[in-house]
């Protein structure tokens, strides 16, 4: 069936065209809505597009690091500034896939996708929205937990701070077929140190939940403490506290349940 | 529904064509420009087989939005060989045994393409990265990587 593809110069306009229309879709990489289309998903009758430069943009050079929506992970990993966020990068697609995908259509991808953000669920990042209401920023959680009801706004960027180090900030895909592969579990693991001790600690799951989640249970066990081996075996054992995972036909949610402890005790042990 | 006016370079020639709303390039080539080295497997980006290069890039046509080409150089397969002679890829492919049913090998050579214009002299782990999101159901992968070091390294038989 042919759809009615809109493109615009600005996002503004995109965003308008795209809250006035249930069955209109915003077209980033393709790796999902052309996946849909091919896929006969009637439900989308009208494609919008937006050649906006905004959209792209990465701003990596100070404590803050923004974004654009439509910034691919193939253009995240030739920044060296970005450098934190390439391993979450890597483990997306194949090359074809991450000169396609983009950070703002990560957002919305489903299990076992949307591997980006759960990086960016636990660098605590945030989201900016344009919607019929105007353009807004929400936390990256509060993002996710609407997530199905975000339909008609366009995201314009996302951004986080840069973590203080290399060890504060560790990130972990799970799946059965490497370098490429769907993941069974994806963690992400914040742990700014003040002191010795974390302060802030974020721990994200992908796959544990129907969106990207934070394990809170295992957040309180590292809050305030040094990461000592009595530190990280509690946080293990909180983490699938909260957590509903399903089953697909990479793993069952029993074994995600039981597997999500041992590799977020490995992740921050700083085991391979 | 009103057809929409689409030029690009395909393999350096321009071409004129007309699409409907939401088609993708894989079936604007074949279907419309008759290039039917780009094949349809999965339609979902999983497998690879319809990769082409645009503006020089690794990209899936089958995810790929017709008219978002507008203006740029797409390759294919199609116009790999030089003249009458393989390319070196196409070659060593050959050489290599690194294809027996064929269906994966227009976009195992794309992707092999895309690692040896921007890196001619890639380490094993490299090319196994660079085919990562092409899937082989046949060789079990092994020939593919050697001939794409074979290719990379000049040893090709003429």
């Amino acid at each position: 069936m042919a759809v009615t593809v809109k493109t615009f110069m600005s996002a503004n306009e995109a965003a308008g065209a795209l809250s006035s229309d249930r069955s209109a879709r915003y077209l980033g990489g393709g790796t999902l809505v052309m996946r849909a289309l091919n896929e006969g998903d009637v439900s989308i009758s009208t494609i919008v597009r937006a050649s906006d430069q905004a959209l792209a943009r990465i701003d990596a050079s100070g404590p803050r690091v923004t974004l654009g929506a439509g910034v691919t992970f193939a253009r995240v990993l030739a920044e060296r500034d970005l450098a934190f966020l390439h391993a979450p990068a890597r483990s997306i697609g194949g090359p074809a896939v991450r000169n396609m995908g983009t950070i703002g259509g990560n957002l919305f991808a489903p299990s076992p996708y949307g591997d980006f953000t759960v990086a960016l669920l636990a660098l605590d990042a945030t989201v900016a929205v344009q919607g019929g209401f105007g353009a807004r920023d929400i936390p990256i959680e509060e993002f996710l937990q609407a997530r199905d009801r975000q339909a008609g706004t366009l995201v314009l960027s996302v951004s986080c701070t840069r973590p203080a180090s290399a060890e504060a900030f560790r990130y972990r895909k799970i799946a059965r077929i490497k370098p490429k592969g769907g993941a069974v579990i994806t963690l992400a693991a914040h742990l700014p140190i003040s002191g010795g001790r974390i302060a802030g600690a974020r721990i994200a799951l992908g796959s544990m939940a129907p969106t990207q989640i934070r394990a809170r249970a295992a957040e309180r066990a590292l809050e305030g403490r040094s990461l000592d081996a009595a530190t990280i075996a509690a946080a293990a054992s909180a983490a699938t506290e909260g957590t509903s995972p399903s089953d697909n036909a990479l793993g069952s949610a029993w074994y995600r349940r039981e597997i999500v402890g041992v590799h977020l005790r490995r992740l921050l042990s700083g085991q391979e | 529904m009103s057809k929409i006016p689409l030029q690009f370079r395909h393999n350096g020639r321009d071409v004129a064509i007309f699409v409907d709303g939401g088609t993708n390039l894989l079936v604007a080539l074949r279907e419309l420009i008759g290039d039917m080295t780009p094949k349809f497997g999965c339609g979902q980006g999983g497998c690879g087989t319809c990769s082409v290069l645009i503006d020089g890039e690794l990209h899936l046509s089958c995810l790929t939005l017709a008219e978002t080409v507008a203006g740029r150089s797409v390759e294919t397969l199609d116009g790999m060989k030089q003249g009458p002679n393989l390319h070196p890829l196409q070659r060593a492919f050959a050489d290599n045994f690194a294809a027996q049913c064929g269906y994966c090998t227009p976009g195992m050579l794309m992707a092999a393409k895309a690692l040896l214009d921007r890196n001619p002299s890639p380490s094993r782990d490299e090319v196994i990265e660079a085919i990562s999101g092409n899937i082989c159901r046949c060789t079990g992968y092994e020939p593919i990587i050697n001939a794409i070091l074979a290719a990379a390294g000049g040893r090709v038989s003429a």
